[in-house]
């Protein structure tokens, strides 16, 4: 093996880690404020991939009637939870964000002409679309719940990966997409070959992370899911319910999940099963933090995507077995060097 | 002349844990700009009172009024909305985070209500405690336990409360930063806030509060005046005693 490929190589992996990382970092995040092992982070991506696939096919994407419908049954939920205490301002806001926000979204997207649009317009089209289903699902199935263990939850987080992979071949139909890059562009730098949708992963990466960063380190809301992370009784005194909590960060999921599955599709062809795999290694990389550590989890999701594309060369039938089998010694490191009982929380 | 409206009146609370009754029947009544006291020994139902009324604990049977309004079940959100602040026992603060977040954090509920003045109540919760001040940057969780205290108590102020439950502020304190408490909360009393304590330090209580209530086997044995309980026989001698001079001097 030449040092081009080899450099060829590496880029790969960079490129797949950062996707991998910005998985791992929202699977420790959904982790700490909601104890939630969030295995349906991966069908995020492929909804976010094969919606950007329908939009720039010029169809209306089959989450939409996803999104009315939740939406829909969010309301009647909303409606049912206040059917004592008729807090109006809350009914209110629950109808405008889970009846009136689809219904215009859906017009929206019925007047514009799709194929025409530029991507950029797409790709926030699809964001307006998917990422509002993460606060609706954790109202639908996670909020009635949040005082179950982390077992039940982790259950319920499986089930409802088989139902969106379910749904997702019902609007998606069994064919796979790939969509364009966001760029052409080709760098080139000695002897190796830059691509431009590479450098448009890396930058929107960093970007989401110094984003999370300024977010949970400065601003209130942020400070708040930090503070549910670190003593949910205490901060529920303040003020910051659970329900608030769980949903802000599975919005934040979700507008993570879409944003990989945007990346994701210009680089390998995206069925509607195809989130699993991917969100599974976000999760490898995730446990190498110890689905606690943020700066962890994203070495271990370089480590992971490095991996990945080397074995892809030396042994191609293996690379998804080598990738799975980090995790052995990773556990096995991490249950010889802790000390100490961990606690329950 | 008019009797003001309680800030909280409670009538034949029950409370249980399973099938157990630990609070039945207690009723007690906090009016606005004044100390109530509960205090009762180990067991008695005072902290599953507190935790009932904030919400925390489901309640079995009673009324609970809020600003003579009743509520129905209450719930912790729909409490912090009434205005009311619990200072739990077992401080419950975010220890990985500074002081500083701490307090910011307690002001989140008025932040969403649209109050943009939480700066401004730093800064009076940094001038009843000069020691958070210092420290703003320190993470929680390497406070002693007096500044513990006094963190929790200045978290729970920058809400704003109407009311403010404390359970067992001097638990673990030394006599001196105890005194320092119990200081302050007079202050607050002055500043119009309500305060609902919950002791088991009975001497210290009784000397600051205008009302006392004593809990036994979850349910009041005997209510009146501070001043009135304070001399009361049965009272020095389950929770007073006769020889404690020095306590009483560092309460007083």
């Amino acid at each position: 093996m030449d040092p081009s490929i080899m450099l060829f190589l590496a880029q790969d992996g960079i490129t797949n880690g950062a996707i991998y990382t910005i998985l791992a970092l929202a699977l420790v995040m959904v982790f700490a404020v909601t104890r939630i092992i969030f295995i349906p982070q991966g069908e995020f991506l492929a909804w976010g991939a094969l919606s950007m696939a329908t939009v720039e096919a010029g169809h209306v994407p089959g989450t939409l009637w996803v999104l009315l419908l939740a939406g829909g049954l969010v309301f009647v939920l909303d409606l049912w939870s206040q059917r004592q205490r008729r807090d109006r301002r809350a009914l209110l806001r629950s109808a405008g964000w889970n009846v009136a926000y689809p219904l215009v979204l859906a017009g929206l997207l019925s007047l514009l002409p799709l194929a025409a649009l530029p991507q950029a317009v797409q790709a926030l089209l699809v964001m307006l679309v998917v990422v509002p289903l993460g606060p609706m699902l954790y109202r639908l199935a996670f909020q009635p719940l949040a005082e179950a263990s982390v077992l039940v939850l982790l259950i319920v987080a499986v089930s409802i990966h088989f139902l969106l992979v379910g749904v997702g071949l019902l609007i998606f139909g069994p064919e796979g997409s790939r969509t364009q890059p966001f760029s052409e562009a080709q760098l080139e730098l000695g002897s190796l070959l830059v691509g431009g949708h590479t450098l448009v992963v890396m930058a929107a990466s960093l970007l989401l992370i110094g984003g999370l960063y300024l977010f949970f380190g400065r601003s209130l809301y942020g400070k708040a899911l930090r503070a549910t992370a670190v003593n949910r009784n205490g901060a529920r005194l303040m003020g910051i319910s659970p329900a608030l909590a769980g949903r802000l960060t599975f919005l934040l999921a979700a507008l993570i999940g879409v944003m990989a599955g945007l990346m994701f599709a210009p680089l390998s062809t995206v069925y509607y099963d195809s989130g699993f795999l991917v969100g599974l290694k976000g999760f490898v990389a995730a446990i190498i933090g110890g689905l606690g550590s943020y700066p962890l989890a994203a070495g271990g999701a370089l480590l992971v995507g490095l991996l990945e594309s080397f074995s892809s060369f030396w042994a191609s039938a293996f690379k998804d077995v080598l990738v799975f089998t980090l995790i052995l010694p990773v556990l096995m490191a991490r249950s010889i060097l802790s000390h100490g009982v961990e606690d329950d929380e | 002349m008019t009797i003001p409206t309680p800030v909280l009146q409670v009538e034949d609370l029950a409370v249980c844990y399973g099938k157990v009754e630990a609070v039945s029947g207690v009723s007690l009544t906090v009016p606005p700009a004044s100390i109530v006291t509960v205090i009762g020994p180990n067991g008695a139902g005072k902290t599953t009172t507190l935790s009932a009324l904030m919400g925390l604990l489901p309640v079995r049977a009673g009324t609970i009024r809020v600003d003579g309004q009743p509520v129905g079940t209450p719930e912790v959100s729909q409490m912090v909305d009434h205005g009311i602040a619990l200072v739990p026992e077992s401080r419950e603060l975010f220890g990985s985070m500074s002081i500083e977040d701490n307090l910011v954090l307690g002001a989140f509920h008025r932040h969403r209500q649209g109050a943009r003045d939480s700066r401004q109540t730093m800064e009076q919760v940094y001038d009843l405690f000069p020691r958070l001040r210092e420290r703003r940057t320190q993470a929680a969780g390497t406070l002693s336990g007096g500044e513990r205290q006094m963190l929790a108590v200045g978290r729970a102020l920058m809400a704003k409360p109407r009311l403010l439950m404390l359970d067992e502020p001097s638990l673990g304190l030394a006599p001196l930063i105890v005194r320092d408490i119990f200081r302050i909360l007079v202050d607050l009393r002055q500043a119009g806030i309500a305060i609902l304590l919950v002791e088991q330090n009975a001497r210290a209580a009784l000397q600051v509060a205008d009302h006392g209530y004593v809990l036994e086997n979850g349910t009041v044995r005997m209510d009146g005046p501070a001043e009135t309980l304070r001399h009361d026989p049965r009272v020095i001698e389950s929770y007073l005693g006769l020889n404690s001079k020095h306590q009483q001097m560092l309460a007083s």
